[in-house]
């Protein structure tokens, strides 16, 4: 099982406290969508995903990356126990949505370095072992269920 | 040979000139040690990197970090040219130093993450796409000595 530090922990409730959803899961997926292109193909009925422009002013993108980061709050709230909280999830996308497990890696590669361009100087080198941990450990429960 | 477009040398350049090599190697390199810990086995000789505390005080990681992101103007100024400039440096990391090629990779994602925390909003998607296309080709030069 992972250990979390305190300085872990406080670190991921801090950013997660302070984050602004709407802003940040929308820009996150965008990102996603725009510097890895070929993640747009589980995207074929949300409309316009031309050019990174309309991407960026997509609203179905904008909604879906808050959902996504909405799917983190529970990470947060059983960080001693994610495998069972994400068992669910897991199994969902991968026998209904079948998304390639390692677009979950993708996506928080993106989520990283939208926080770290809206962070600057406080996401320091501490702050970003401790979130890259966080997501490393929800990215493997979303690729347990998976064979 | 990877193809560049205009719009893509531009963007690359134009990032390149806001990054202070001074400032940027260092901090780049300290994430490496302190976000993916195993990468302090290469630095042995380099005394006490032993905590966060040590790796960011510590010169001769800092010195270190300018040289290794100094390297990334032959890319800059060879974007055409990138496997031939880097056979050298290439067969150096290999066969002396013995780095692991995975550890580019590393570096390279650390610099992004640091440039997104420099350049916040003048980060967005399409720039960070285009920087890590660049990056992903100065990875695979220097790897071509191994494979």
């Amino acid at each position: 099982m992972v250990e979390w530090t305190d300085f872990e922990r406080q670190t991921i409730a801090g950013i997660f406290g302070k984050i602004d959803y709407e802003t940040v899961g929308s820009a996150a997926l965008a990102r996603c969508l725009i510097v890895y292109p070929w993640t747009q193909r589980y995207f074929g009925n949300f409309g316009n995903l031309y050019n990174a422009a309309a991407i960026k002013i997509n609203p179905l993108i904008a909604k879906h990356g808050v959902t996504i980061l909405h799917g983190l709050d529970r990470a947060l709230k059983n960080m001693d126990n994610m495998k069972e909280a994400y068992s669910d999830l897991s199994v969902l996308h991968s026998e209904k949505l079948h998304v390639d497990p390692d677009n979950f890696r993708l996506f928080s590669d993106c989520l990283t370095i939208t926080l770290a361009a809206k962070m600057g100087a406080d996401f320091n080198a501490d702050v970003q072992a401790a979130f890259q941990k966080f997501l490393t450990v929800v990215v493997a429960a979303m690729q347990r269920q998976y064979h | 040979m990877v193809e560049w477009t205009d719009s893509e040398r531009s963007t690359i350049t134009a990032v390149w000139d806001r990054i202070n090599v001074d400032e940027m190697g260092p901090e780049t390199l300290k994430r490496v040690l302190i976000v993916y810990p195993w990468t302090k086995r290469y630095f042995g000789r380099f005394g006490d990197i032993s905590s966060t505390a040590a790796v960011l005080a510590n010169d001769k990681v800092a010195n270190h970090g300018k040289v290794v992101l100094k390297a990334l103007d032959k890319a800059v100024e060879n974007m055409d040219d990138m496997h031939s400039v880097y056979a050298p440096l290439s067969q150096l990391h290999c066969e002396k130093f013995n780095v692991d090629p995975v550890e580019f990779r590393l570096f390279a994602d650390c610099l992004t993450i640091a440039v997104g925390c420099k350049l916040g909003k003048d980060f967005p998607p399409h720039v960070q796409g285009t920087w890590q296309k660049f990056l992903s080709a100065v990875v695979e030069a220097l790897s071509s000595f191994y494979f």
